[in-house]
């Protein structure tokens, strides 16, 4: 039985009455594909916050591998191998992806407080960058300014801007969200295409998605897990039918 | 820099290489600057002065330009590298560069000092910060006159020759000399400085500030570093200032200063390195042409020129040009 | 009898009820758009400079100027706001600020064309300039006057902020401006309105200054930095906050330049440093 990639305790978190969070217990095993799925306000978003530390828990302990991560800050998780990418983009506008992806290895690396030779000198960092954006398909735009690429581009510039910080854990929120589903299926492919040493933890809306990507499905509801389970226990779960399911048309 | 045309790059190496090159454009900018030399002998003092404030504009550039920081308050780091010169100088070592370097060293540890504040704010925090210490720094330095002068001025400053064979002499010929080479000096060192994996986190701070920890970077570190290299830069302007005219007065210290400075940058064009220098020479010539006649109205050409930047030439007049340029090249 | 301790009590919130009028709009504005709006000043040294006008070349009481003093500043800045502010709402703070240190400058060379750098005499009649004694110490009428016109205005904000339609709408949009929004409320309306009404505080602030002050152009950048110390220790979009931040400030002011004059006003900024360092967003702010 090995360690799990990341687990969270108890995890509680409110502001003021409104409870966002409570008593949150998720064990993602290395390599899983998981999916965090709920009707809109059930804390998913929250819930990532606080695994990352953007936000402090009231209550509870986070595990990355064998270390108890709760009270570092954002930038110390990242080190340790948990990133994300955000639900709305949160790139680099004036930035070329290439740039972006670089500046990213390089903090990684350690590099990003050498001052005096350029950076076109780092060959390796330059390359291990080229190379990520060439698996996520960006190779042939990574010259222009990240504002100027199409808008699915630059959803797949954020999955590339997490991956350089190579994590061992990699927490998707809704990563197409906003781009038209012909073309959503294609960031999917990108993600199940990566790493199988990489677990995963995504959120997303569309349920054909989730069925057809994740092993592994965690349905949040008002702050709490509602239930967990494979895709086909989940689907045949009446309870998730109306609570989720039944409402997503309208949303 | 990121207009240039890239499609043909071989390599991102090539491609990133490519945009840290010396172009034409930036070697016939530094030819002319010695021009003065030859076509304007008797306006050496002013050149001096533009060469000053192009290197303290170009020390502004580094945090606001590039790290996207801020700052009403950035001359008290140009009073502080002036008032360290003069009074070295006043009370017996007028050798002027060992001088630059004390006062460099002494504006970098206040900017050290205060950046630890400085990078835990962002927008309007930020900003009310760096006024008050602005302000806090002129109050200062008015109620230590026994030291300062106060509203008097510092009097009594002597620099002596430079290198030991220069005399600073009337037409400001040596001063123009000291004050470009050491300009090119530091401008070497800001350019290094941008094109590096360090310029590079800037530009990331500036782009985006929350993204930055998301991806592992210690963007407050970043900030301080920057923050103490510029205070250290507009610390060695402010003692070129005192050195080359002698004088100091609270002036240095003030919130105009550090307003004009900003119009000196906006008006070039904010993180394009040669926005400061190329904002201060069209704002020290245009000074010396209009306030001479009517100086108290001198600021209502500046604030036209505020208001101006800011509705239509939001980049600057060097991002208008490149905008200008790249339409050009289009059809 | 009284110690003077009073009298510089009494000084200094007189002086610190000229400073919240002087900066309540600033506060207000800045809490609902987070516009940084450093031209302010500009607007209070008009209503000076219109005050002045009135009263000494066309010998209006000063009370009758007072009203257009607030008319002139507020519509002034109603004409810049529809201009020039509402295409920089959504701008970085550094065009904020560009943009109305440019109108200040403007305002102040302006202003030395018009009326001089010299400083501006007012005349006011007897019966403002005399004082009334309370147990051994003088209160200027004056002084008395106008906490008598800040405090009426307190409760006046406060009372419209509190029970009127047009005050729920703004703490909505201070509160969080996306909401009020979906919510259906013109918030650039509420604004424009309150943008109004703030410069037309200050401008009444700055007509009441001239006695107090003087009046000369650097009034617009001297008292920004007062407005500014009181707008980021009173904590934006809280009038509460304002009134107490400027009562501080006020008697701090004026009781270190009685007790303590070599230091100037380096204690003030002092505390302000010191207080923003401590909480970034005010004392009484919410955020």
């Amino acid at each position: 039985m090995t360690r799990p990639a990341l687990l969270t305790r108890g995890l509680s978190k409110s502001f003021g009455s409104l409870v966002v969070a409570r008593d949150i217990a998720i064990s993602l095993p290395v390599g899983a594909r998981y999916a965090l799925i709920g009707p809109n306000g059930a804390g998913k978003t929250t819930l990532i916050n606080l695994m990352t530390g953007m936000l402090a828990p009231d209550a509870g302990r986070i595990f990355l591998g064998d270390d108890d991560i709760t009270n570092f800050d954002p930038r110390e998780r990242v080190r340790r191998g948990l990133a994300r990418t955000f639900q709305i983009n949160t790139l680099f506008p004036g930035l070329t992806p290439l740039e972006a992806v670089t500046l990213a290895v390089c903090e990684r690396r350690g590099i990003s407080r050498e001052f005096w030779r350029n950076i076109a000198s780092h060959r390796e960092a330059i390359d291990e960058a080229h190379d990520i954006l060439s698996r996520l398909r960006l190779a042939e735009e990574c010259y222009r300014p990240t504002r100027e690429l199409p808008y699915g581009r630059q959803r797949l510039l954020e999955i590339a801007l997490a991956l350089a910080t190579r994590p061992k854990v990699l927490l998707l929120d809704e990563p197409a969200a906003g781009v038209p589903p012909e073309e959503s299926g294609e960031i999917f492919e990108v993600v199940a295409g990566l790493s199988d040493d990489l677990t995963l933890l995504f959120i997303e809306h569309d349920m054909h998605v989730v069925f057809r990507f994740a092993s592994h499905i965690i349905v949040l509801v008002g702050g709490a897990i509602y239930t967990e389970g494979t895709p086909a226990e989940i689907s045949a779960h009446p309870g998730v039918r109306e609570v989720y399911l039944g409402t997503r048309r309208h949303g | 820099m990121a207009s240039a045309v890239a499609t043909t790059a071989s390599s991102p190496q090539a491609y990133l290489r490519s945009l840290a090159r010396w172009k034409p454009i930036e070697i016939a900018f530094w030819l002319a600057t010695l021009l003065p030399f030859a076509l304007v002998p008797n306006y050496l003092s002013l050149a001096s002065q533009i060469a000053i404030a192009g290197l303290f504009a170009l020390s502004l550039d580094l945090i606001l330009g590039y790290a996207g920081i801020v700052s009403l308050g950035h001359a008290a780091f140009f009073g502080i590298g002036a008032y360290t010169a003069g009074i070295i100088s006043k009370y017996g070592w007028g050798e002027p560069i060992s001088g630059l370097m004390a006062s460099a060293a002494l504006a970098g540890l206040v900017g050290w000092t205060t950046s630890f504040i400085i990078a835990r704010f962002r927008h309007l925090a930020l900003i009310m910060l760096t006024l008050g210490f602005g302000l806090l720094l002129a109050e200062l330095a008015n109620s230590m006159s026994w030291l300062t002068g106060g509203v008097d001025g510092l009097q009594g400053i002597h620099t002596w020759d430079l290198l030991g064979l220069f005399h600073f002499d009337l037409y400001g010929f040596t001063a123009y000399a000291y004050s470009l080479t050491v300009l090119f000096i530091l401008f070497i060192v800001a350019r290094r400085l941008i094109n590096s994996p360090f310029g590079l986190a800037l530009r990331g701070i500036r782009e985006n500030w929350i993204r930055m920890p998301a991806i592992g970077a210690p963007s407050r570190a970043h900030i301080r570093a920057i923050y103490t290299i510029a205070a250290a830069m507009a610390g060695t302007a402010g003692a070129l200032l005192a050195q080359t005219t002698e004088t100091v007065s609270l002036d240095s210290l003030s919130f105009e200063r550090s307003a004009e400075l900003l119009v000196m940058l906006v008006l070039g064009g904010a993180g394009r390195l040669y926005g400061g220098l190329v904002g201060a020479i069209i704002f020290m010539v245009a000074r010396d042409q209009f306030s001479g006649t009517t100086p108290q109205y001198w600021y209502f050409w500046i604030g036209v020129l505020l208001v101006a930047v800011v509705t239509l030439l939001p980049n600057g007049i060097l991002g208008g040009l490149s905008n200008i340029a790249a339409r050009w090249r289009k059809t | 009898m009284l110690p003077p301790i009073f009298g510089v009590l009494f000084d200094g919130f007189a002086y610190g009820m000229l400073l919240f009028l002087l900066s309540v709009g600033q506060s207000v504005t800045l809490g609902m758009m987070n516009f940084i709006n450093l031209a302010h000043c500009s607007f209070a040294m008009l209503g000076g400079y219109v005050t002045v006008l009135l009263v000494n070349r066309y010998g209006w009481p000063f009370f009758a100027a007072l009203p257009i003093a607030f008319l002139a500043a507020a519509l002034a800045s109603v004409a810049f706001e529809r201009t020039l502010y509402r295409r920089l709402y959504r701008a970085s703070d550094l065009d904020q600020v560009l943009l109305t240190i440019g109108i200040t400058f403007i305002s102040v060379a302006a202003a030395a064309y018009i009326f001089t750098t010299a400083q501006q005499p007012l005349q006011l009649p007897a019966y403002l300039r005399g004082s009334l004694s309370f147990m051994g110490l003088d209160f200027a009428v004056y002084r008395l006057i106008l906490i008598g016109i800040a405090l009426a205005i307190t409760a006046l904000l406060v009372a419209c902020l509190e029970y009127t339609r047009f005050g729920a709408k703004i703490r909505a949009a201070v509160d969080n401006e996306r909401m009020a929004r979906g919510l259906g409320i013109d918030v650039d309306r509420a604004f424009a309105l309150t943008f109004a009404l703030g410069s037309g505080l200050a401008g009444l602030g700055g007509a009441l200054a001239i006695e107090i002050v003087g009046l000369d152009p650097s009034f617009a950048f001297t008292y920004l930095v007062y407005v500014l110390i009181v707008v980021s220790v009173g904590g934006l979009g809280s009038i509460g906050g304002s009134f107490a931040a400027a009562a501080v400030l006020g008697i701090s002011d004026i009781a270190g330049k009685y007790y303590v004059p070599q230091l100037g006003a380096f204690l003030i900024y002092l505390v302000m440093v010191g207080l923003l360092m401590w909480r970034p967003a005010g004392l009484f702010g919410k955020r």
